[in-house]
């Protein structure tokens, strides 16, 4: 496989960041101290480049119908400049990728599925609109994803937005949309994120790019702005208990063992959808729930961390495994996510961790781990 | 590049060994490459004092963010020291490996070990 470069690449290597491949690019790790930068998107503001996310249009007559029959949530639900998250599942109920879906206009969504998926995704979409009347349209390649995250973010991204479009900024829900002049360049801004924390994401042509991550950098001044790398978005988002493709979620589980079982939607949509049969059955044969496994938080009790793969135990027998896990910078105890028996899902919950050959204590405590003050 | 004193002694397991002022006893870290692979430092734990250690064998570990590493006993012999300052502040692996970072001080069951080390030309040539 050919290493991928995102737009900006060279902005990374000027910063002096360490490069690490995630789902086939050259991703900034770090730029200098990993914990600083999480600290940084706790306290002030993380710059993270995210161009290596997919970005998939959804246009037509039939776009809300469509994306109701191929993700497993109700897409046409959503209001115009909103957004949701969503799973795209195969017909086993396998999960294919979590993303997720913008609504732009009546017969507009854009979808963002993760950097490893996003072929596939984007297949899988143009293979399933047969019989709808929409059109899919892989922009990945051509667009750059640029996230403000932390406390500091709205003042800082203000600074870019002429004061006439402020209120646009300021006024813009969670989880919501918007075209604003940035920098210039009437832009999507999106109130989304991966850490935690209020943030942005901006979508823009790979063209414009580096002029605006230099934009934010300069606007970040005095606003404790860090470039922010793969590394501290990997511990604030399992700090806030959000799951990460290829760890927590995969092909061979379900949503519902995932704990997301309300995204499935198999009330509110009366058609039918792919996967919808096997989710069906796996919700009726209690996946998740009086059967099998569940994804749990665990609290570490000493200091040593659980890692993916490691072994959950309960008095000497496996009852589970660790899919993330490290010390949380923020709380100053090891956190980890895991499949664990339905048994052993209650809060308060005494595990082991097998931690190479010993039995380290863990307690399940409710997710997330860490929920900013608002 | 990561930085590789030349008058230390290395092995395969990025730790390196220093001689001290003490007759037969050699202080033990963790290299620069070591500590930049693993990023920041977290939890180091390192073996009790007055433990016998046999060279190869696992003694202890340091955790970072990222990853956990294992430390290896560069040679055999006793422990004699153990560097308190990383239980409060473990990042000092990461600001100075070679220095305020040491892990502890090994008094040699037997003087010869030394000669099995690498020299830095050696372990520069492995991490290079």
């Amino acid at each position: 496989m050919t290493e991928k470069y995102t737009a900006l690449y060279a902005e990374h290597e000027k910063l002096g960041a360490s490069f690490t491949d995630f789902g086939g690019w050259q991703m900034p790790l770090k730029y200098g101290s990993e914990l600083a930068e999480h600290h940084a998107v706790r306290k002030t503001a993380g710059l993270f480049d995210l161009s290596h996310m997919g970005e998939v249009w959804v246009e037509g007559p039939g776009a809300g119908a469509f994306l109701d029959y191929a993700l497993v949530g109700k897409l046409s639900a959503v209001v115009e400049g909103k957004a949701k998250y969503s799973l795209i599942c195969a017909e086993d109920g396998g999960i294919i990728d979590d993303l997720i879906v913008y609504r732009r206009g009546e017969e507009k969504f854009l979808v963002v599925p993760n950097a490893g998926n996003a072929v596939v995704v984007a297949g899988e979409l143009a293979a399933r609109a047969e019989g709808f009347d929409v059109t899919v349209t892989d922009a990945s390649a051509e667009t750059s994803l640029i996230a403000v995250q932390g406390p500091n973010a709205q003042t800082i991204l203000l600074t870019l937005v002429p004061e006439d479009e402020h209120a646009a900024v300021t006024e813009l829900k969670y989880y919501a949309s918007v075209e604003v002049t940035i920098n210039g360049d009437k832009l999507l801004l999106a109130r989304t994120g991966y850490t935690g924390e209020d943030g942005f994401e901006i979508f823009v042509d790979n063209a414009s790019a580096a002029a605006l991550w230099q934009a934010l950098m300069a606007a970040g001044e005095g606003h404790e702005l860090v470039p922010a790398g793969l590394a501290c978005r990997d511990s604030l988002r399992l700090e806030a208990g959000m799951p990460l493709y290829g760890n927590e979620l995969s092909r061979e589980g379900t949503p519902f063992a995932a704990g997301l079982g309300p995204v499935v939607a198999l009330k509110s949509k009366d058609g039918d959808f792919v996967g919808r049969a096997s989710l069906e059955a796996a919700k009726e044969s209690g996946d998740g729930a009086t059967a099998g496994r569940r994804l749990v938080g665990l609290k570490g009790l000493g200091r040593r961390a659980g890692r993916s793969h490691y072994t959950v135990m309960k008095d000497g027998v496996v009852v589970g495994e660790v899919t993330s896990g490290q010390p949380s910078p923020t709380l100053g105890f090891p956190v980890a996510l895991a499949y664990v028996d339905v048994a052993y899902t209650e809060p308060g919950t005494a595990l082991d961790i097998d931690l190479r050959g010993k039995a380290e204590p863990f307690e399940v405590v409710a997710l997330p781990f860490y929920k900013r003050e608002r | 590049m990561s930085n590789i004193p030349a008058e230390l002694s290395y092995t395969a397991e990025h730790e390196w060994v220093a001689s001290t002022e003490q007759d037969g006893v050699v202080r033990v870290g963790i290299t620069d490459f070591a500590q930049d692979a693993l990023g920041d430092v977290v939890y180091a734990q390192v073996p009790e004092l007055g433990s016998s250690i046999t060279a190869n064998d696992v003694v202890g570990e340091v955790e970072s963010t990222k990853s956990v590493s294992d430390i290896y006993a560069p040679v055999s012999g006793e422990i004699v020291a153990r560097n308190e300052g990383l239980d409060g502040d473990p990042a000092l692996i990461n600001s100075d490996p070679y220095g305020e970072g040491w892990l502890f001080e090994i008094r040699l069951s037997d003087a010869g070990q030394l000669s099995g080390l690498l020299n830095a030309e050696a372990y520069g040539q492995q991490v290079g």
